[in-house]
């Protein structure tokens, strides 16, 4: 195993950021961790990279105690933090170069990594990394964390607050450097970056409430899913909410996704009642739960 | 119309932060402001909100002129932005109390208001509880509620449901259609495309310009693609 966490739990004064967390990454594994702002995350990514000890529990990476065989973490392992933590008031060139003595290797050894990521910001190499744009410095946050070739990369919510365009692309990069056997755990809150992991714990208040891959997580969704579309959003929200037999009301999109109390629902019967609220353009059509579905069921 | 721009441009030294965008926005309806990082929608939203002068074009918001009149549009309008505005020690009531002062309502007026909107949210237990120690969401729930308030004719909302969680985001999302249907005008910029589904129309900006501007349906319809992720992806990669 690559990642191995047991029984580990963190408080803060009376807050309890981890709750009991076990789980295990595989060697080569892109792993997600997913939940909202305030599941814990952070902390758990700190216990990892040994900046941050746990209250109890034990976990270790690449085969290595966090608490005993720190050091070894720290020579392992790449960490890009949620916050941009490199030196502002150095070049692009400069914190590359910098991290890479740091870690007793050069640019040119590992050059071959981050190739196609760096180029993508060589054009401003002699820019200080606190002028650039937040999609290069997200960039080079990343050359510099794998200029010294880790074994195990943790990236925390790399793609927050970024548009969709650079997610993707973002996306895309990791799974080439999983292709060249990196280990990857990575945070985020967005739900459809999930289905791009191998597979994702979804983490909510401190507590792991699945672990799977994103495939068979929806599959535990225990109802099934509709999709009610009409002409007035709003009133179609508080209307599906009023019907006796909901069992589960949110928006999606252009849609709400609708499952019923009952075993056998008759949508003509759906139909009907919102008829008499007076929507118009109803449709109702069976859907698929998403990994988002799936989560909000979980969290309930 | 409550929002009108023609050919609204602001200049930084060579670069054209925003590029001659024109539209219109009308009463109670949800005009999502999209755009990939850097395409200037901070800049546009911030010439609108009173607190940047444009470099040229018009525009007027409630009723008021940019250049001349920023001050009413500020008095006019409510804002909230991605970062929590609110004062983490202070208590609900204590941030209510205060924003409402500053927004010159009368102590009675907050009184009244202080509890209607407690209720509404559901906070009655947590009222005398400082602001800092509220999940995520709730505070963005909160600070809505708060930059709505003076009852402005609009609210600007800027990234309002980044890193809140699913179910969260969704409440949040009444809210907005709350807002919308009582005839508050809704300008919402967000990285969500699902979110961009529930506006009314969608303008997306890119470098500078608005490439496009229509409902999420018509949208699609013109990009012949399913979703609006797709529309956006199609656009802002060109």
């Amino acid at each position: 195993m690559s990642i191995e966490v047991k029984h580990i739990s963190k408080s803060f004064k009376d807050v309890n950021a981890l709750k009991d967390i076990s789980f295990s990454v595989k060697e080569g594994e892109l792993f997600g961790i997913i939940g909202p702002d305030g599941a814990g995350k952070t902390t758990l990514f700190r216990i990892l990279t040994t900046l941050l000890i746990a209250d109890s529990g034990s976990a270790s990476v690449s085969n290595f105690d966090v608490v005993n065989n720190y050091k070894d973490i720290r020579k392992s392992v790449g960490y890009m933090p949620g916050k941009f933590s490199l030196y502002q008031d150095l070049t692009v060139a400069e914190n590359l170069e910098f991290f890479a003595t740091i870690f007793g290797t050069t640019i040119e050894e590992n050059y071959e990594l981050i190739k196609d990521i760096y180029v993508q910001i060589e054009p401003f190499k002699n820019r200080k990394a606190g002028d650039l744009s937040g999609g290069m410095k997200q960039k080079l946050a990343l050359s510099c964390a794998l200029i010294h070739k880790p074994e195990v990369l943790f990236l925390d919510e790399p793609t927050t607050g970024v548009d969709p365009v650079s997610r993707k692309e973002f996306w895309e990069m990791l799974k080439r450097l999983q292709q060249k056997g990196i280990t990857i755990l990575v945070s985020t809150p967005y739900m459809d970056e999930a289905a791009l992991c191998d597979r994702i714990a979804l983490i909510q208040d401190g507590e792991i409430l699945e672990i799977e891959s994103p495939e068979a997580i929806v599959l535990k969704y225990p109802k099934k899913i509709y999709d009610v579309g009409a002409s007035e959003m709003y009133l179609l929200i508080e209307s599906l909410k009023e019907y006796t037999h909901s069992y589960s009301v949110y928006p999606f999109g252009e849609f709400v996704h609708y499952s019923d109390k009952r075993e056998s629902f008759d949508p003509k019967e759906l139909q009907d009642f919102l008829e008499s609220k007076g929507l118009k353009e109803i449709t109702i059509a069976a859907t698929k739960a998403t990994i988002e579905d799936t989560f909000m069921e979980l969290a309930k | 119309m409550v929002i009108e721009v023609e050919n609204l441009s602001k200049v930084f030294g060579d670069f054209k932060a925003v590029n001659q965008i024109s539209f219109e926005v009308g009463k109670g309806e949800i005009f999502g402001f999209l755009g990939a990082n850097g395409a200037g929608k901070t800049t546009a939203m911030k010439m609108l909100i009173g607190i940047s002068s444009p470099s040229s074009g018009k525009a007027t918001v409630a009723g008021f002129d940019v250049y001349k009149n920023a001050e009413d549009i500020k008095k006019n309008i409510g804002y909230m932005s991605q970062k929590f505005a609110l004062y983490d020690d202070l208590t609900i009531k204590e941030n209510i109390t205060f924003f409402g002062g500053i927004y010159g309502l009368s102590r009675s007026r907050i009184k009244e208001k202080s509890e209607l909107l407690i209720n509404e949210l559901g906070l009655q237990d947590v009222a005398k509880e400082l602001v800092g120690s509220l999940p995520l969401g709730w505070k963005q729930k909160l600070s809505f509620s708060v930059a709505l308030l003076h009852e402005p004719k609009i609210i600007f909302l800027d990234e309002p449901t980044g890193g809140v969680d699913p179910i969260t985001r969704r409440q949040f999302w009444e809210l907005i259609y709350k807002a919308a249907n009582k005839g508050i005008t809704v300008f919402v910029t967000t990285h969500y495309m699902d979110e961009a589904e529930y506006c009314d129309r969608v303008s997306i900006m890119v470098d500078g310009k608005i490439e496009a501007l229509d409902t999420p349906k018509k949208l699609k319809e013109q990009f012949n693609v399913d979703s609006m992720n797709d529309v956006f992806l199609k656009l802002a990669r060109g």
